[in-house]
């Protein structure tokens, strides 16, 4: 096979830090190429450097592109050449149609005139590809994740796709969501288009991958092929630098009395009154227990969770939340927080962080109380609690002074952990707290888990990744259209037994 | 002033690679304030053959701007909390109004008046918040209505009269002066050595005392930030800042001092301004601001209550409109249907300038104070050298575009 792409000793430095240090990757002709790291290791860096994201000039290095040398000086200049990316947050305009979304810069138009019968007919042809029936004239934030992933997919099929890039696709799919996508990454290569994926889902990528190149701190350090057989221990070594032999941590828990208890929750969607979105929810949780929440995308999860956090989420909210055995009100945000409850958003962009912050700005923001004194102040206690998340948490940054914008995917969720953790809650619920996440962060995630509930602290986790949960977990709730349907204790949770409860209502 | 003392060592990088180009491309924009500051008049001092810094017209470009920077103050927090105000002209004219009614009219005493307009003030901004925190009425579009209706009441309330004039008391407020309370010979043995006429020995002395106390502060937060590991300003960069601004300060107390002294303004301003600059950067409600307008739903999940804290920041705005108002009426010694009129864009302009974002989340009192000062003095010398209103309404109009391109610039070239 020849080789498509060559990136040659790309170096690329933002103030404070070499986010490259020499990376040289190749990728063959109609191929899947995965790239795997940990968070920070420069995996998007390195893509956004081929797209012309940064600009050539802005890093050093050569690339060549069909034997041809290239540098791009900004992303059509990329996409001109058939290489196309679909970066790690989504790029479509929620309140247009998918057609218009798809061909949104590259409309069908003559003389500046839309034609709209065929910007349908070609995004039908274009839906009809990647496999999603949805009319071309729905609008995009009707659909869920899964269905906008695809359709991002068609946008960069209707451009003449030579070489595609899909930045952590999978990251917010549900498992049959992301098996679809994989099913058509397969399907693209055999149709000729080569690609390069990045994800932390290391059986997705042996799933797919024909090469991985796996990069560590802005090196490269190995490179893979499939048909010498892909193991995903051997992938961890190189991503981590060293042996992981556990996925989880070990854990010996003792959960004792009940430390929260929700009783007949009800909530109705903030928008359509009429329709119920938690249905008579009670569950608990002991202290010194990870609970799970287990559930197929909409089922209600982050929303029971969000509206027992304040009425973040929902009206008409009822129910009763117990800690310690009496009554608390949780009607708003800072009341919940006082009381002891803490959330970890799923949505740690939008609903986490202020992205033109620091990290110490985001740490101390939900308890500010703890670094004032009188409503002043205290900016060096500030730097200290920061500093001491950075340690604790290992969040890879020069300094607690950068702005959050600038961490990687994993590294801001560390910060918005770091953030609740500071809040010192009772009981903290975390929604997805893995996404997107490497498998040695993760460790150090449920670590961080374990020793909350060793501490005596009740943890409620959200997660779609059911390994995860079974992982974790002492006691998993399934809900299904907002309704908790069943509960399966620690030793008798499986994949099949929790699908089967979801199913069976 | 502290223009680039960044006591948040917010945008500073570690130990590696801390070049001095490197600390100036991020803290280009505070630099580049200063920069055009003294660019600007060093320009018109020459221009104007010294007419500029004349003790006079030094006393004058303080009075004069004193409303717009006392503005200013407020709109910087609301343009923070992702808001903004364009009423304040009209409520500033209207409350000028209100005084001049009160007290000229109805024979009311100046104090119940002036506490009576600034709790008018207060509720007013209190009124336009109330929509635009807890209906969320675009904030555009509530104070652009309230500039109609305060425009309109304050024609209403002066019949379309100018009213006037002030008691001599009220007046002061504007255009008093601090008297010295040093003994006359100090001063007259100061002026006897400078060759000057007289010289107010307060004055020169409270300029004295700011400047060093810039100066401490300066030095203790570099300490602190040394002990913490923290990569501070370039120290060359650090101490010609410091003596730029340590001397500009006293330069302009000292010419202040060969004419009649401090300002009561200058008081007013200086105190309002070290207030606002310690509420927005040192305290929990300021930084509760800054993430209301940096991504407020996040704000929200964090357990802050952003609905009044926007409300606070118009009603805020309300009082110190109102305050602007009672100065600018007190300077005029009348209050004219016309006060105030399109004076919400020199404030909004002066924040923009100062390097707030449009989008929320991001300035500093400090900068809008700067930016208020380089409008008036662009006023000021454009003024003094006899251009056209027309010429120089497109002058400023120029610079608040270069100023804010320069931002989008310079946030581009960090990205
Ligand atoms: N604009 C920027 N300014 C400063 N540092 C940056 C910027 N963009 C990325 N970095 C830094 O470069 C490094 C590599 O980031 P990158 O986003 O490529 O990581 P990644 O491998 O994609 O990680 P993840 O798996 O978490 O997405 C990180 O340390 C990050 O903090
Ligand atoms: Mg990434």
């Amino acid at each position: 096979m020849t080789t498509l792409l060559e990136m040659r000793e790309i170096t690329k430095e933002f103030p404070g830090v070499r986010a490259l240090d020499r990376v040289s990757i190749a990728v063959k002709q109609g191929e899947i190429h995965a790239i795997c790291g940990e968070n920070g290791a420069g995996k998007s860096t390195l893509m956004k450097v081929l797209s012309g994201v940064y600009p050539t000039g802005s890093y050093e290095g050569e690339m060549t592109f069909e034997g041809e040398p290239i540098a791009f000086r900004d992303i059509s200049d990329s996409e001109a050449r058939g290489i196309i990316i679909i970066h790690q947050e989504l790029a479509l305009v929620p309140q247009l149609s998918i057609a218009e979304n798809i061909f949104l810069g590259n409309e069908r138009a003559k003389r500046g005139v839309i034609d709209w019968r065929e910007t349908n007919t070609r995004t039908e042809e274009l839906l009809a590809k990647v496999g999603l029936k949805e009319p071309p004239t729905t609008k995009v934030d009707a659909i869920g994740v899964g269905k906008q992933q695809l359709v991002e997919i068609a946008k960069a099929l209707s451009k003449d796709v030579k070489l595609l890039i899909l930045d952590e696709p999978t990251a917010a799919l549900q498992e049959n969501d992301s098996r679809k996508l994989l099913d058509l990454m397969l399907e693209l290569k055999a149709q000729g288009v080569t690609c390069i994926i990045i994800s932390h889902k290391l059986g997705e990528v042996r799933y797919v991958a024909d090469t991985v190149t796996v990069i560590r701190d802005g090196m490269t350090v190995s490179t893979l092929d499939a048909s010498e057989g892909l193991s995903e221990d051997r992938i961890v070594r190189d991503m981590v630098g060293r042996d992981m032999t556990h996925r989880f941590p070990e854990h010996h828990r003792k959960p004792a009395e009940v430390l929260m208890e929700v009783s007949g929750w009800n909530a109705w969607h903030p928008q359509h009154a009429e329709r119920q979105v938690i249905k008579n929810a009670s569950f608990t949780v002991r202290r010194g227990e990870v609970v799970g929440i287990a559930g197929v995308m909409g089922s209600g999860r982050t929303e029971l969770a969000m509206s027992i956090f304040g009425q973040s989420y929902g009206r008409n909210i009822s129910g009763e939340v117990k800690l310690g055995g009496k009554p608390v009100d949780v009607s708003s945000v800072d009341k919940a927080i006082h009381a002891g409850i803490s959330y970890v958003t799923e949505d740690r962009k939008s609903l986490g962080l202020v992205l033109d912050e620091t990290i110490r700005f985001n740490t101390t923001l939900a308890h500010l109380e703890g670094v004032s004194s009188g409503g002043i102040l205290n900016r060096n206690e500030e730097t200290r609690v920061a500093e001491r998340y950075r340690d604790a948490l290992n969040i890879r940054t020069p300094s607690v002074f950068q702005k959050t914008i600038n961490l990687s995917g994993g590294n801001q969720q560390k910060v918005v952990l770091a953030k609740w953790l500071n809040t010192a809650p009772e009981v903290l619920i975390l929604d997805e707290p893995t996404r997107g996440i490497d498998v040695g962060a993760k460790y150090e995630i449920y670590t961080i888990i374990n020793e909350l509930a060793a501490e005596g602290k009740g943890v409620v986790m959200i997660s779609s990744e059911m390994p995860e949960l079974i992982g974790m977990c002492d006691r998993i709730y399934v809900m299904n259209e907002g309704a908790l349907v069943g509960e399966l204790a620690a030793g008798e949770a499986s994949q099949e037994k929790i699908m089967s409860l979801i199913v069976n209502e | 002033m502290a223009l680039a003392q960044s006591d948040d060592i917010a945008e500073k990088q570690s130990d590696s690679g801390k070049s001095v180009r490197e600390y100036l491309s991020s803290h280009l924009r505070e630099y580049g304030l200063l920069f055009a500051l003294i660019a600007i008049m060093v320009f018109f001092q020459v221009v104007t053959d010294g007419t500029l810094l004349r003790a006079v017209n030094i006393t004058n470009l303080l009075l004069q701007n004193s409303y717009i920077i006392i503005m200013a103050l407020g709109m910087l927090v609301v343009i923070v909390s992702g808001n903004i105000d364009l009423s304040v002209g009209s409520v500033m004219g209207f409350i000028g109004a209100l005084a001049a009614v009160m007290m000229v009219h109805f024979d009311q005493p100046m104090y119940v008046t002036v506490v009576v307009c600034l709790i008018t003030g207060a509720l007013i901004g209190a009124a336009q918040g109330y929509w635009v925190a807890y209906w969320k009425i675009p904030s555009f579009i509530v104070t652009l209505a309230g500039m109609l209706v305060f425009r309109g009441l304050s024609l209403w309330l002066l019949e379309g009269q100018s009213v006037g004039p002030f008691p001599r008391e009220f007046q002061v407020i504007a255009n008093g002066f601090v008297p010295d309370i040093f003994p006359p010979v100090i001063g007259e043995t100061i002026a006897g050595i400078f060759a000057e006429r007289q010289v107010n020995t307060l004055a020169l002395a409270a300029g004295i005392l700011a400047a060093a106390s810039l100066v401490w502060i300066g030095l203790r937060q570099r300490a602190r930030n040394r002990a913490y590991g923290i990569v501070d300003e370039p120290r060359g960069f650090f101490i010609a800042r410091n003596a730029i601004v340590a001397a500009a300060i006293i330069f302009i107390t000292y010419k202040l001092s060969t004419f009649r002294g401090l300002p009561n303004v200058l008081i007013t301003m200086g105190v309002l301004t070290v207030v606002y600059a310690f509420l927005t950067q040192n305290t929990t409600i300021g930084r509760r601001v800054y993430a209301l307008g940096g991504n407020e739903k996040a704000a929200k999940l964090s357990g802050i209550k952003t609905e009044r804290l926007t409300f606070l920041a118009f009603m805020n705005m309300g009082f110190l409109a109102a305050a602007a108002g009672l100065v600018f009426a007190a300077r005029l010694n009348t209050a004219t249907p016309k006060a105030g009129f399109a004076l919400e864009l020199d404030v909004i302009a002066a924040v923009f300038i100062g390097g707030a974002s449009m989008s929320g989340g991001v300035g500093r009192i400090i900068g809008a104070v700067v930016g208020a000062f380089l409008m008036g003095v662009l006023n000021n010398g454009m003024s003094i050298m006899g251009i056209g209103i027309d010429y120089q309404q497109m002058i400023k109009g120029l610079v608040l575009l270069a100023a804010v391109v320069f931002d989008v610039y310079n946030k581009r070239k960090q990205g």
